[in-house]
């Protein structure tokens, strides 16, 4: 069909950007983590040290185990939302759909930092959520732990990341033809046991789509920590930031990167089994 | 004997469009009743309305003495087999036709039995634990005939079950589903738009047309007393009189047959296989209809040709006579007054 010189033109620039912008990177970042810092300058000695502190030091892995915890605090929160609004749209909302359906991606085009700022704003000590509930006279004093907290940063990347599981819910919902539903209904199934038997089970990779977007997004955020957080809401991308700025420790941030990454690719790879033994289209 | 299902002046709008007109109908108890109609006329919005997907404008239905129109789908005692079946593609063979039954709380030891053997029925009992995306069409049809049987309704209702399969296979189904229907004894309101598939499986056929219905009558009684010109030409084909009465006699240009009906114009319908040749010089018996006519054109049909005529009058008939080599200039064709059917005015809508 086509010449093997075409062939190949076409394939080399994205083989050319696959590997600048991919390869290089990887293989760098694999490469530093091995390495070592000695006097503020990195020595290119290959040994495995770094993952040994990584091993050895429980700081990294209670760091590690927290983002875990919010990770998947996000991830349930933002189904839980998500959940419902897809359903509600995809099988209630009528002509109102389309609408609807902008309204839940308007917030996507906002700048990440913006909504983080809003949430800062709104959990304050002086702000909005706090004055609102003196105000009312529910508290007396400003309430702290609103702010800088895991709760904080839990509610800021649940604001982020709900329409990221809507849209792939909402999309799997949409693909259910709707005699399935018509055809449960028929058999003796109430709209609930319909729900539960067919529509559930049928939007199941929608639903592993939107909890991996959710997971793997917040696994790895460091903006939300780092504006709402404080001390105690700090995730491992934090402790990766610092060691690559101010700690000047490539080498280890490279490490945790490198686990990072296995960790994700290792998600992923599960999701994707589950994805396939569940779908069914 | 009573009804098993009654509709009483049932009527449905979409908008401004109006999709049946105060349609009254009963199914009688083991009943194979076809719906039949172009696509467009209703019919199957009619069987969504039965089944409970769609709200009628107007009108009831009643179901063995209870109001079915008020209840909610999941709680009416009818079963519809769906156009493209509806399988759920995430359960097996199996679960699907044990659906109802799981639903309905039917003890499990039953339910394993009762599948078993609506399996059994469709002959895909070896096909238990398949997915559904793993069948063919046909089979596919089979199962959602199980899924549907197995509850035991009262009532099936059949949405062009047969329309997506190719013409062998239609044919075949179309055969197991009539002997089906004997042997479990449920009434069947099948849809369908094949006049043929109609006339070979029903023991009566409600004509549908543009949300009203044309006529309700057993397959012999619509294809040999039609009632209206639309009838007469969607079920089989027919040659359209439109015959002048006037004492007695109705006058198609030079053809001429009693009828008493009262002076003024009427619409005849005389099917193409009543029109036969004839030898004998015309005998002096006013209900045999003798004419000269040329032929204009022969169809081959296999066992039969359907020829077009033309009378010395210039009005042309269709008639169909038994395959015997090409035919070609004048012949003496004859009919019997008996077969030409007097139409209900009013056809037109």
């Amino acid at each position: 069909m086509y010449s093997r010189a075409y062939k190949a033109a076409v394939a080399l620039p994205p083989l050319f950007w696959v590997a600048l912008f991919l390869l290089l990177p990887y293989s760098l970042l694999f490469a530093h983590s091995f390495w070592s810092v000695a006097s503020g300058a990195i020595v290119r000695q290959w040994s495995l040290h770094n993952y040994a502190e990584l091993a050895h030091n429980w700081m990294y892995a209670q760091v590690l185990f927290r983002s875990m915890k919010i990770a998947g605090a996000v991830t349930l929160l933002a189904l839980l939302l998500g959940y419902p609004l897809a359903y509600y749209l995809s099988f209630c909302a009528g002509p109102q759909k389309q609408l609807l359906y902008q309204l839940v991606i308007v917030p996507l085009w906002v700048s990440y930092l913006v909504r983080g700022y809003a949430w800062k704003t709104i959990l304050g000590s002086d702000g909005v959520l706090n004055g609102f509930l003196q105000y009312l006279g529910i508290v007396s004093t400003p309430v702290e732990f609103f702010l800088y907290s895991p709760f904080a940063v839990v509610l800021t990347l649940t604001h982020i990341y709900t329409p990221f599981t809507f849209l792939p819910l909402f999309a799997s919902l949409e693909h259910i033809p709707r005699h399935l539903v018509e055809a449960s209904q028929d058999l003796g199934a109430s709209p609930r046991v319909t729900f539960w038997r067919v529509i559930f089970p049928l939007s199941l990779p929608g639903l592993l789509a939107g909890a991996t977007f959710a997971f793997v997004l917040t696994l790895g955020d460091f903006l939300a920590p780092l504006l709402v957080g404080g001390p105690s809401g700090i995730m491992i991308s934090n402790v990766v930031v610092s060691l690559f700025g101010a700690a000047y420790d490539w080498p280890l941030g490279a490490a945790i990167s490198v686990c990072m990454l296995l960790l994700v690719v290792g998600i992923l790879f599960a999701i994707e089994r589950l994805e396939k033994r569940w779908s069914f289209h | 004997m009573a009804p098993l299902l009654n509709i009483r002046s049932i009527a449905k709008r979409f908008g401004a469009r109006h999709v049946l007109h105060d349609i009254s109908l009963d199914v009688n108890p083991g009943e194979f009743l076809t719906v039949l109609g172009e696509s467009g006329s209703g019919k199957t919005t009619l069987l969504r309305v039965i089944a409970g997907f769609e709200q009628p404008d107007a009108g009831e239905i009643w179901m063995a003495g209870e109001r079915l129109d008020t209840l909610p789908p999941y709680r009416r005692r009818v079963n519809t087999v769906f156009q493209h079946y509806a399988l759920f593609p995430h359960l097996s063979v199996f679960e699907n036709v044990a659906y109802g039954l799981r639903v309905q709380g039917v003890a499990k030891s039953e339910v394993g039995s009762r599948v078993e053997k609506a399996l059994g029925m469709v002959k895909m009992d070896s096909y238990v634990a398949s997915a559904p995306s793993t069948l063919s069409g046909g089979q596919q049809q089979r199962v959602a005939l199980a899924r549907a049987l197995v509850n035991r309704p009262r009532l099936l209702l059949l949405d062009e079950p047969l329309s997506a399969l190719d013409a062998n296979l239609r044919r075949q189904m179309q055969g197991e589903l009539k002997t089906l229907q004997r042997e479990v004894g449920i009434a069947f309101l099948f849809v369908t738009h094949d006049q043929d598939e109609a006339m070979a499986l029903s023991d009566r056929i409600a004509l549908l047309r543009a949300g009203a219905l044309e006529q309700v009558a057993s397959p012999r009684e619509i294809y040999s007393r039609p009632a209206t010109a639309y009838t007469a030409q969607f079920i089989g084909q027919a040659n359209l009189l439109r015959a002048e009465i006037a004492n007695g006699v109705a006058r198609w240009g030079a053809l001429a047959w009693p009828c008493d009906a009262a002076v003024g114009p009427a619409d005849f319908s005389l099917r193409p296989e009543h029109i036969r040749f004839t030898a004998a010089p015309p005998a002096d018996d006013s209900h045999t209809v003798c004419f000269c006519a040329s032929i204009v054109r022969q169809i081959f049909c296999g066992a039969t040709d359907l020829l077009e005529i033309t009378c010395q009058s210039g009005h042309r008939l269709r008639a169909r006579v038994p395959s015997r080599g090409v035919l070609e200039g004048e012949y003496r064709f004859e009919f019997s007054a008996a077969d030409a059917v007097r139409l209900r005015e009013g056809g037109e809508r």
